[in-house]
């Protein structure tokens, strides 16, 4: 059976050209596609990284700026621009490029690709009119009896299918691969990370499907009735494992951008790859930490699902959080940086943006989004802090900090390798990862602060001041949703600069012809046939041991400050 | 490298590097405490969230409520009743656009059964500045055992977006001392 008949398409002549840089040979439709789609997110970035700055704007009480219907309105197009429509229009150009271009192999059946991105296109611009005309402010999670006009599910569940057909040429682009043996043995450890980030969102579709084509045939007025218990079952299998398609892919650039960049290779590709498959054994059970504060589930079925599952999950990232710093070490000591335990650290590269990017990433990631995220799902610490903006505060720490941040460090090698541009403005690219790396980081702590404080999320008027009853947080509370409001400013300054630096690139940076010596240099060995392994020759990294071991002191100390918090709490069961 | 394949075709058999294992190992011990100690709250902690919950229409509740509210009202404010119901009673909570009624009056350090649910969309309860923070969905009757350890008037605010009130949508539930609580009988009662 050849690969034709596997995915039912007439076999295509590709063109291909080949990378100066990396010696890949780079199909040009599956260059193309991925251009589309990374403009395309680029796009919904800027839509929805304004809307992001216009929420905060709102939320630092000092400024309070958009009135409540606007604000409800423009944070639920917030949320569906930067949660879905960035996030997935850049993976699918991700899992484009981890098949193809890595594997030196045609994509599959590009006019079908080409259909799935219009898909996605019309699914987007449909939920964003719709919200944009009112009526359908009903959040990211649109939890029901509240309803949406018709078009905002539908405009997402076409979006989604436009994504799974993404996913499905994924696939088929390995098979393809496979048959016509353009690479030898394994697939390398990025596409393998994209392989896993495919398989999670197949499933997390999947889901999403069985939940919203009932809702929105509910919001026809075809379905009478959707039990708000049984949508939330439902819906978080869809929301929380995308985030964890996030993961996969956002840890697959980090190895990439680690081996173009200063020729880090895995450790080893046992503990590495076994890391990524924790994530589909283990990561959709974590979609229980969004329904610990329900009625009526069991504290059982609570405590397996969010912990014993998901800790092996969360041991997927720590095993991440040693490999990924290891294996820049142990490439920065053979790069010659050898003296003391951290001159590999400061000797990096990292005034290339590419680099600086993916390694705050890294940090935020694990330090602020990893932490919080098993805090705020371990089953009784949820009750202090479920729906307060504690919630958001968490996920902009894995979601901005951690995948957006990734992703815009990706872009520093999309624009040279792919668009063939030379990166235009290259100071201003130079600080764009510190100025949002450290903005999203400030947001995502700042609302966490302030949720243990009380702050509740999605919430207009933090004085109250039309209520009956009035009530007042505390004034650290409000200090917290002001410090807040500065580092949303700084993150979006961050943001437009990243927006301006990558529309100047593509429309007016320099055409990159042979010879050509980048401005954000690769690493001499970055495009290198596979060689011996990581930390071989230098077996010893102190300098990982001491990062993890801060990690790991960090996170036992915040895990049980919470616990004291939550027995200082009224007696309750 | 990351971005080409391994060495060895069966990446199975690619070696392990020993400071991988070691941390590993750490990982998997700290999963397993974590995992562990949520199950140990159960028996040392006082702070689990009930497993009690029925389902019933909202019309059904809404009567619940009212019914509660007569019969324990003690006064009016802001046109809602405060409900003073005695120590161990079943207590019920109504939540609605956009208000948490009625307003509570317990005493320190008595439990109370306190009921959950809503006529409408979905609320969240939050108890401020205690930081208790419960889902409350419509059809769905909540049964949490509460026992307020500190006396004080505390703010309930909902933190599920319920529409464009949403930030109107607040409660109250008093605290009172057991010795000020019995000291106002005695007043009562000379009345």
């Amino acid at each position: 059976m050849t690969a034709e008949t596997v995915i039912g398409a007439v076999g295509r002549q590709a063109e291909f050209r080949t990378c100066q840089y990396t010696g890949l040979k780079v199909d040009t439709a599956a260059q193309t596609l991925i251009k589309a789609n990374a403009v395309a997110a680029v796009v919904f970035l800027a839509i929805g990284g304004l809307m992001g700055l216009l929420v905060a704007l709102t939320r630092w009480p000092a400024v309070h700026l958009l009135p409540a219907d606007w604000f409800y309105l423009i944070l639920t197009g917030h949320g569906a621009n930067v949660l879905l429509f960035w996030i997935i229009f850049f993976e699918i150009a991700v899992l484009y490029f981890a098949s193809a271009v890595l594997l030196n192999c045609r994509l599959a059946t590009p006019k079908l690709a080409w259909l799935g991105f219009v898909l996605m296109v019309v699914g987007a611009l449909m939920t964003n009119v719709t919200v944009l005309q009112g009526d359908s402010s009903v959040m990211f999670t649109s939890y029901p009896p509240m309803q949406a006009k018709p078009n905002f599910y539908l405009g997402i569940v076409l979006f989604a299918v436009g994504a799974l057909i993404g996913c499905i040429i994924f696939f088929a682009t390995l098979v393809i691969a496979k048959e016509e043996g353009t690479y030898e043995g394994s697939i390398p450890l990025v596409t393998f990370g994209a392989l896993t980030a495919a398989i999670i969102a197949v499933f997390t579709i999947a889901t999403g499907a069985i939940i919203l084509i009932p809702t929105w045939l509910w919001s026809l007025g075809l379905i009478s009735d959707i039990d708000p218990l049984m949508y939330k079952v439902v819906w978080w299998a869809m929301g929380h494992s995308s985030q964890q398609i996030n993961v996969s892919a956002h840890v697959s650039l980090w190895y990439l951008i680690g081996a173009l960049l200063v020729g880090a290779k895995p450790l080893s590709e046992k503990v590495s790859r076994t890391a990524f498959l924790m994530y589909i054994l283990f990561l959709q059970l974590a979609s229980a930490h969004h329904l610990l504060a329900e009625p009526g589930l069991d504290a059982s079925w609570k405590i397996v699902n969010t912990s014993y599952m998901m800790y092996l999950a969360v041991m997927g990232s720590m095993i991440h959080g040693l490999t990924v710093p290891g294996s820049i070490e142990a490439a920065q000591r053979r790069n010659g940086f050898n003296r003391g335990v951290f001159e590999w650290l400061r000797k990096a590269p990292w005034g290339n943006p590419a680099f600086s990017g993916m390694f705050l990433s890294l940090i935020f990631f694990g330090f602020i989004g990893g932490i919080s995220g098993v805090v705020l799902g371990t089953e009784q610490l949820n009750v202090l802090m479920h729906n307060t903006i504690y919630v958001p505060g968490h996920f902009h720490g894995t979601v901005v900090a951690g995948t957006t941040l990734a992703f815009m460090a990706a872009t520093y090698l999309v624009l040279p390798l792919i668009f063939q541009r030379e990166i235009v403005w290259p100071k201003l690219a130079k600080i764009q990862p510190y100025l949002f790396g450290i903005g999203a980081a400030g947001i995502s702590l700042f609302m966490m602060g302030a949720g243990t404080l009380g702050v509740a999320r999605r919430h207009w008027d933090i004085t109250f001041s039309d209520a009956n009853l009035s009530f007042a947080y505390s004034a650290g509370a409000f200090l917290m949703m002001g410090l807040n409001g500065i580092f949303a400013v700084i993150a979006a300054i961050g943001g437009i600069i990243f927006v301006l630096v990558v529309v100047g690139t593509v429309l007016f940076g320099e055409k990159i012809e042979s010879g050509h010596k980048l401005t954000f240099p690769l690493h001499s060995g970055g495009g290198a046939v596979a060689s011996h392994y990581g930390s071989e020759g230098t077996v010893k990294l102190p300098g990982t041991i001491i990062l993890v071991g801060i990690f790991f002191v960090c996170f036992v100390l915040y895990y049980f400050i919470n616990w004291k918090y939550l027995s200082e709490l009224w007696l309750f069961r | 490298m990351a971005a080409t394949p391994p060495e060895q075709r069966i990446w199975w058999n690619e070696p392990i590097e020993r400071v991988e294992l070691i941390w590993i190992f750490i990982a998997f011990l700290w999963g397993l405490f974590m995992f562990g100690f949520m199950i140990a709250w159960h028996f040392i902690g006082q702070q689990n969230l009930s497993k009690e919950a029925y389902r019933i229409a909202p019309t059904a509740y809404e009567q619940k409520v009212e019914n509660f509210a007569k019969q324990f009202q003690v006064r009016e404010e802001q046109g809602i009743p405060v409900v003073k119901p005695k120590p161990g009673a079943d207590v019920y909570l109504l939540a609605r656009l956009w208000q948490w009624w009625p307003i509570l009056e317990l005493e320190k350090g008595q439990s109370y059964r306190i009921h959950l649910s809503s006529i409408d969309w979905q609320h969240g309860f939050s108890l401020q500045p205690t930081n208790i923070n419960i889902q409350v969905h419509p059809g769905y009757e909540h049964v949490i055992s509460l026992t307020p350890t500190e006396s004080g008037a505390f703010g309930i605010v909902c933190n599920e977006f319920c529409g464009i009130g949403h930030h109107t949508m607040t409660g109250k539930i008093y605290v009172t001392d057991k010795k000020q609580a019995a000291a106002d009988q005695r007043l009562a009662e000379q009345r």
